[in-house]
C-alpha cells in the first residue's frame, strides 16, 4: 500500500507537530485495537484451559493455564485434517479451472474478432447477477441428480468459471501493444504460444491480483459447500467449524482453535501478497 | 482467402470462449430458468412428480409471511451493518492516510480482518457472545438468546468482518484525490475539517457508494454468520432470506424456495442497477 501521499493538514497552526503525532499514535493504537481485540480473544479463548479459563478465573482478557496441544486436538478430535485436506483439494480445483477458463476467455474477447463478440461478454458478465445465493435450490438439485452429493466435483465444478476473471483478465490483455502481436504473428505464434509466451507474461500482476482473490473466494466459501455435503467425511475446514455452535463451555477451546487454524492459510496468503489483494479488491472501486 | 482466415479466428475464439460458457450455461442460466419454473410448479414429497401451480405460487409467496419476514430480518441486517461499515472504514482509513513512521504496520492491522472467514467470523464472536458468558454478551444489546436482540450481535460480526475490505478500498480512494487539491484548499484557509468535507468527501463519494452497494450485496447473501451463530433463532428472529432460501431445498417447499430465490434476484438487481444509475450520474457530475 502506497504511503507515499500526505494528508495536508494545517502545518503551522495549534498543536506542535510532537504532541500531535502523539495524539495520532494514540488514536491509531485504539482503533488497532478495536480492530485486534476479538482475534486476541479468541486466541485467548484457544490457549487457555477451558475449566480453569471460564469456570476459576471468570474468563480474563488473557490467557490463563496455556494448553499448547490444543492444536493437536482440533486435528484428533474436530477431523480438522480431513477437512483441511478436502479444502485445500477444492480450492486448488477451483483456483486452476477458474485461471484456465477466465485466460482462455479473455483472450478471446481481447485479441480475437468474431461474430457476437459483444453479445457474449455481455452473457459472461450477466452472470454476475445470478450469485450462487440465487441459483442455489436449482443447482443444488442438479447436483442431487449428477449424484454429485458428497463429491470433489459438487463442491468445485460450478465454480469453474467465474465473470470477474474474465473480466479482469481481459483487461489486463488489452494493455497487450498491437505491435507485439503483429510481431508475434510474424514469428508464426499460434493463439496458444502467443497466451503463454506474450499475453500472460505481460499481465502477470492482473492475474495474481485475479488469482488471489479466486483462492479467498473459494477457501471462504461456506453455502454451496454447506448444500452439496451432509456427511462430516465431505465438510471443508469452513463447514467444520459449524461444530463449534454446539460445543460447550469446556470444550470450545479445540474449536476456536481450529477457526484459528482455518484463518493461518489466509493469512499467511495475504502476507505474502499483500499489493495484489489491494489491486485486486480495488479494480473498479477507484476511477483512474 | 481473407474470409478464410476470418473464419479460422471466430472458430478458435468459440474454442476459447467453450469451456466458460458451458459452466456459465449448466450452473448460471439454467439454473435460473430453473427457478423461474419451479416457482411455477408444486413437486411431490420425493421430486419425481409435479404439479402445475401457475403465477398464484408466485403471489402467495412474494406477499406471504415467510418471505416478508425474511426480507424484513435481511434488511434490518444490512441497515445495521453498511451505514456503520462504511462510517468506520472512512475513520480508519483517514487516520491512517498520514505519512508517519510504522504506519504500514497499522495498515495492515486495519487490513487484517479480510483474513477471516464469515465461518471463522462467527466462531470469534460465538465466543465473544456466548449467552451469559460471553465477553461482548449483555441483556443490554448483544443477546443472541433474546429474539428482540439476536440480530444485533450478528450485525456486529458482519460490521467487524468488513472493516479490513471497506478500509483497503477507501483507503485507495483516499490515496487518488489529488495532493494540489488540499494545498489549493489551505491556502484558501480551509481547516482539517473542512477541507475534509469540502474536498475529500466529494472526491471520494464514487468510491463509497461502490463500496455501499458492495456491502449491500454481501448483507442481501448473509448465511453463513447466521447458520454458525444463531441456526436462525431464536424464534426464527435471524432467518434472513438466504437462511430461509436455505431451508426450502428439499422437495415439498422447492417450490416457495424457487420463488424466493426470483425474490432475491430481483431485489439483487435492483440494488445494482440503483448502483449503476447514481454512479453514472455521479461520474458525469464529477467530470
Amino acid at each position: 500500500m502506497a504511503t507515499d501521499t500526505v494528508v495536508p493538514t494545517g502545518t503551522t497552526r495549534g498543536a506542535p507537530r510532537w504532541l500531535r503525532n502523539t495524539g495520532w499514535y494514540a488514536l491509531l493504537t485504539g482503533l488497532s485495537l478495536m480492530v485486534l481485540f476479538p482475534i486476541w480473544m479468541l486466541i485467548v479463548r484457544a490457549l487457555s484451559n477451558p475449566t480453569t479459563y471460564v469456570f476459576d478465573r471468570g474468563q480474563p482478557p488473557y490467557p490463563v493455564d496455556i494448553e499448547w496441544d490444543v492444536f493437536a486436538r482440533a486435528f484428533d478430535e474436530a477431523d480438522f485434517g480431513r477437512q483441511l485436506a478436502i479444502s485445500v483439494a477444492a480450492t486448488l480445483v477451483i483456483v486452476g479451472g477458474q485461471l484456465i477458463t477466465s485466460l482462455l476467455a479473455a483472450y478471446a474477447f481481447a485479441f480475437l474478432r468474431f461474430p457476437f463478440k459483444r453479445t457474449l461478454f455481455a452473457v459472461c458478465m450477466a452472470t454476475l447477477m445470478l450469485p450462487i445465493e440465487v441459483t442455489l435450490v436449482a443447482n443444488s438439485r442438479t447436483i442431487r441428480e449428477l449424484e454429485w452429493l458428497n463429491s470433489i466435483q459438487g463442491l468445485t465444478v460450478p465454480f469453474l468459471a467465474t465473470a470477474l476473471g474474465i473480466f479482469l483478465i481481459r483487461q489486463g490483455f488489452l494493455g497487450v501493444p498491437r505491435d507485439l502481436r503483429d510481431a508475434a504473428a510474424l514469428d508464426g505464434f499460434g493463439h496458444l504460444q502467443f497466451l503463454w509466451r506474450v499475453a500472460i507474461p505481460l499481465t502477470r500482476p492482473v492475474i495474481a491480483a485475479f488469482t488471489v482473490l479466486s483462492f479467498l473466494s473459494a477457501w471462504n466459501s461456506y453455502l454451496w459447500p454447506r448444500a452439496v455435503t451432509d456427511t462430516s467425511e465431505w465438510f471443508t475446514v469452513q463447514i467444520g467449524l459449524r461444530a463449534v455452535s454446539n460445543s460447550t463451555a469446556d470444550e470450545l477451546n479445540v474449536g476456536a482453535a481450529a477457526a484459528l487454524l482455518a484463518a493461518l492459510p489466509v493469512l499467511i496468503i495475504l502476507i505474502l501478497f499483500q499489493r495484489h489483494i489491494v489491486r485486486g479488491l480495488t479494480a473498479g472501486a477507484v476511477k483512474g | 482467402m481473407k474470409r478464410r482466415a476470418r473464419a479460422r479466428e471466430a472458430v478458435a475464439a468459440y474454442g476459447l470462449l467453450a469451456p466458460a460458457l458451458l459452466i456459465f450455461a449448466v450452473f448460471a442460466f439454467y439454473p435460473l430458468w430453473r427457478i423461474i419454473w419451479l416457482g411455477l410448479h408444486l413437486q411431490n414429497r420425493t421430486g419425481t412428480a409435479q404439479r402445475w401451480e401457475g403465477p398464484s405460487q408466485y403471489v402467495d409467496v412474494l406477499t406471504g409471511d415467510e418471505f416478508r419476514d425474511g426480507l424484513w430480518i435481511t434488511t434490518q441486517f444490512v441497515l445495521l451493518t453498511v451505514p456503520i461499515g462504511v462510517v468506520l472504514g472512512i475513520l480508519l482509513a483517514v487516520v491512517a492516510n498520514r505519512q508517519l513512521r510504522g504506519m504500514r504496520l497499522f495498515q495492515i492491522i486495519f487490513s487484517s480482518t479480510i483474513a477471516s472467514s464469515t465461518a471463522v467470523t462467527a466462531v470469534i464472536f460465538f465466543v465473544l457472545l456466548e449467552p451469559s458468558i460471553g465477553y461482548l454478551s449483555s441483556p443490554w444489546i448483544f443477546d443472541l438468546a433474546d429474539p428482540d436482540k439476536a440480530i444485533y450481535g450478528v450485525a456486529l460480526t458482519g460490521i467487524w468482518q468488513n472493516l479490513g475490505l471497506t478500509f483497503i478500498i477507501t483507503l485507495a480512494g483516499l490515496q487518488a484525490v489529488p495532493e494540489d487539491l488540499y494545498e489549493a484548499a489551505r491556502l484558501d484557509g480551509f481547516g482539517p475539517v473542512r477541507s475534509f468535507f469540502r474536498i475529500t468527501l466529494p472526491l471520494i463519494a464514487p468510491t463509497l457508494l461502490f463500496l455501499s452497494v458492495a456491502l449491500t450485496v454481501f448483507g442481501l447473501q448473509a448465511f453463513a454468520q447466521i447458520d454458525v451463530l444463531t441456526s436462525g433463532g431464536p424464534a426464527g428472529s435471524t432467518e434472513v432470506l438466504v437462511f430461509k432460501i436455505f431451508n426450502a431445498q428439499d422437495p415439498l417447499n422447492l417450490g416457495a424456495g424457487s420463488v424466493m430465490s426470483v425474490g432475491l434476484f430481483v431485489v439483487t438487481a435492483l440494488v445494482a442497477a440503483l448502483q449503476f444509475t447514481i454512479l453514472e450520474r455521479r461520474v458525469h457530475y464529477g467530470d
